[in-house]
């Protein structure tokens, strides 16, 4: 086991190198990312001397964990996120910017997100100046090209069957409680249908974290997420 | 509604009659009865269901005999003392203003031909579907030494309530320095990993009341669930202070005494204050006396928890043989609601949608330190068949070990829910 492990490593190690250094260059334009920050220039500060706002600096944040930042008083949502084990990587952080509710439920991020997968890549690019750089460490999260999250309008235009939704609810009841308390499990009642299929939806391609969520969504297919999705807000009524 | 084939070829009685007739509705007696008996897991959940969705069409009655099911599930953090006995106890109030009809009584035996129930208080209950959840009980000369009558000296505590406070009771008496004995069962049992976080929180508590006390296990098995983060949390929280000898080291030869209080593992006699015995395990009773058990169990089909035996009688939890789930209380929960809209469909003609099944078991190692396993299946014509999985690593951060176990207590109210109302 561990002489295999010994032989093993420069290789492995050569390997995310090379990865890191070719997806680094594949990320956008930093001089075009640096307009696209203006967006979020009202809440975050990014470079030297920068501070926590109305949200937190974003210095070093390529390759740390969510909610991570000390002395920043994160939402709920997003320090579960945190606690669940989300890195902060090119990938995860495009989903982010794209749509912020998909990824972390609750956050305080009150931002419609980036649609153009351009933008995103150029203000990460931009941002990416300001973490270290992952050819310099081999060890860090790999950064990688913006590849477009968006679910397809059709899924999203899916009429679910609520019957069908209220069966393959009683899976969920057994943890998460119907009339919405909260105690170490999230409440998943009342929510905006669109805003159920995008997170089950982010769990399936395993861009939120959390082992049991990722494993119950992986094997529900769309029209299952549209039932689920319109049984929940049955609940309203 | 489709018939299903191996009823079809295994009572050709019963499925002509359905196929002449595909709703078993009532014939001449009113709504179709549904008799749960055993209100855990498996049967408060399945009455609560069938009850809540049939609005009434169908009649629903539960056949317990405890007026307060207490939970084993959390039963060893009360041992820990992470928990009060009245924190894991639940009573069957709000079930019963559900529609369900509760009696408090032991069913004693089942004429499937007349389709009834008989209870010890001597009352015959008649049912069209007939729901079996009654646990499990003790195989036995499983360990020498011990039956039955041994429990009050050498509690189990694999049957929460007063089983779980005796024991609790004898480890808070135990003198300085003395030595806990757990004898562990073999495969299948409930909770698979329910003895070693049994040993996580005794260890707890004795680290907190009486430092200098060992931990030995007896185990006829030469590995077990989520044993890596077990004995990794046992090194790190309880060092030296737990012994596990498992079947490769002896573990599977053990024979106790309950008035010298002596356990000799492989030969080797060891005087101890306190010895959880917790034997082999085999389906609640009633299932046997029903006469759908083969062997120790109960088989039933994955579809619908219907057993091989009987298409009008189904096994849910831990009495049933059904592939690859764990006998636990999320399982018996899950298999409920996949058996509460099979018979709902079966007796109203409500559609019925596709078996999916999972589960996951939380443990806790220490405070604020959580661990989980789960995993999905699916129903085969076979066996429940496992479909994809997950387990917690070791090393993990405090952080995720907290949220572990902050999720594991979530999960408890959610549950606890969903089989009570
Ligand atoms: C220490 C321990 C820890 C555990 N921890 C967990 C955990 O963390 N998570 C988890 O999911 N599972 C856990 N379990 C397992 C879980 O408790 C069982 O798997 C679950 O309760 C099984 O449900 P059931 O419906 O088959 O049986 P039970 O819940 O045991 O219910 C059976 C009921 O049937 C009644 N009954 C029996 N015979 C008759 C009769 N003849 N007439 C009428 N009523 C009858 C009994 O009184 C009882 O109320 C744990 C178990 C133990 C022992």
């Amino acid at each position: 086991m561990i002489k295999n492990f010994v032989t093993l490593l420069p290789v492995a190690l050569f390997a995310l190198c090379a990865a890191g250094a070719l997806e680094a260059e594949e990320l956008g334009d930093t001089d075009a990312g640096q307009k696209v920050f203006k967006k979020c220039t009202g809440c975050h500060q990014v470079g030297s001397g920068a501070v926590d706002k109305i949200g937190p600096h974003l210095n070093g944040v390529f390759g740390s964990g969510a909610a991570e930042h000390e002395g920043y008083r994160y939402s709920k949502s997003m320090a579960r996120a945190g606690a669940d084990g989300l890195i902060w990587t090119a990938e995860t952080l495009d989903a982010y910017l794209e749509n912020p509710r998909a990824l972390v439920s609750k956050t305080r991020m009150n931002f419609r997100g980036l649609k153009k997968a351009e933008d995103r890549a150029n203000v990460l690019a931009y941002l990416r100046t300001f973490s270290d750089d992952p050819s310099d460490i081999p060890e860090a999260e790999p950064t990688a090209i913006a590849i477009d999250h968006d679910l397809d309008p059709a899924i999203l235009a899916l009429e679910g069957d609520p019957e069908y939704g209220e069966y393959l609810a009683s899976e969920c009841l057994t943890c998460h409680q119907s009339d919405g308390t909260a105690d170490g499990i999230p409440s998943i009642t009342l929510w905006e249908p669109e805003d159920f299929v995008i997170a089950m939806h982010a769990y399936k391609r395993k861009l939120r974290p959390h082992p049991v969520m990722q494993m119950l969504a992986g094997r529900l297919n769309d029209e299952e997420i549209a039932a689920l999705a319109a049984y929940f807000k049955t609940l309203e009524e | 509604m489709t018939i299903n084939r191996r009823h079809f070829l295994g009572t050709s009685a019963a499925a002509a009659a359905a196929l002449a007739a595909p709703m078993v509705k009532a014939d001449g007696h009113g709504k179709p009865r549904v008799v749960v008996v055993g209100g855990g897991a498996g049967g408060a959940t399945a009455a609560r269901y069938i009850a809540k969705d049939s609005k009434g069409e169908i009649d629903v009655t539960l056949i317990e005999p405890s007026r307060m099911y207490y939970t084993c599930f959390f039963s060893n953090l009360y041992l820990g003392g992470f928990k009060e006995i009245e924190d894991i106890g639940h009573s069957y109030g709000t079930l019963a203003s559900g529609g369900v009809n509760v009696v408090h009584d032991w069913a004693i035996g089942v004429d499937r031909d007349a389709k009834t129930v008989s209870l010890a208080g001597g009352a015959t209950i008649a049912y069209d579907k007939l729901i079996l959840s009654p646990g499990i009980d003790f195989v036995e000369g499983a360990v020498e030494g011990w039956d039955i009558s041994s429990q009050n000296a050498m509690p189990h505590a694999y049957k929460a309530g007063s089983q779980s406070e005796l024991l609790k009771a004898q480890l808070m008496a135990m003198p300085e320095g003395g030595t806990f004995a757990m004898v562990a069962p073999p495969n299948p049992y409930r909770c698979p990993p329910g003895p070693y976080e049994r040993v996580s929180m005794v260890a707890h508590f004795l680290k907190n009341n009486n430092p200098t006390a060992k931990i030995i296990v007896a185990d006829p098995k030469p590995k077990f669930s989520k044993m890596a983060l077990f004995q990794e949390g046992w090194a790190d929280n309880y060092e030296g202070m737990v012994d596990w000898i498992g079947a490769d080291f002896g573990g599977d030869s053990v024979s106790v005494d309950q008035n010298a209080m002596t356990v000799t593992i492989d030969g080797e006699v060891n005087n101890v204050d306190v010895c959880n015995v917790i034997p082999a395990m085999k389906a609640g009773r009633i299932a046997e006396l029903a006469g759908v058990t083969d062997g120790h169990w109960a088989p039933v089909n994955a579809i619908d928890m219907s057993t091989k035996a009987d298409p009008d009688v189904y096994v849910l939890g831990d009495s049933s043989q059904q592939g690859d789930m764990p006998k636990s209380g999320f399982s018996a929960n899950s298999q409920a609601k996949v058996c509460a809209n099979a018979v709902r469909g079966a007796l109203t003609g409500s559609k019925v949608f596709p078996a999916k099944f999972s589960n996951t078991c939380w443990s806790l190692i220490d405070t604020d330190n959580g661990v989980k396993v789960g995993a999905t299946y699916e129903a085969t014509d076979e066996k429940i068949a496992k479909v994809d999985g997950f387990i917690s690593a070791t090393g993990e951060s405090a952080e995720l070990r907290k949220a572990t176990y902050e999720e594991s207590e979530g999960w408890y109210t959610g549950i606890t829910t969903d089989m009570f109302g």
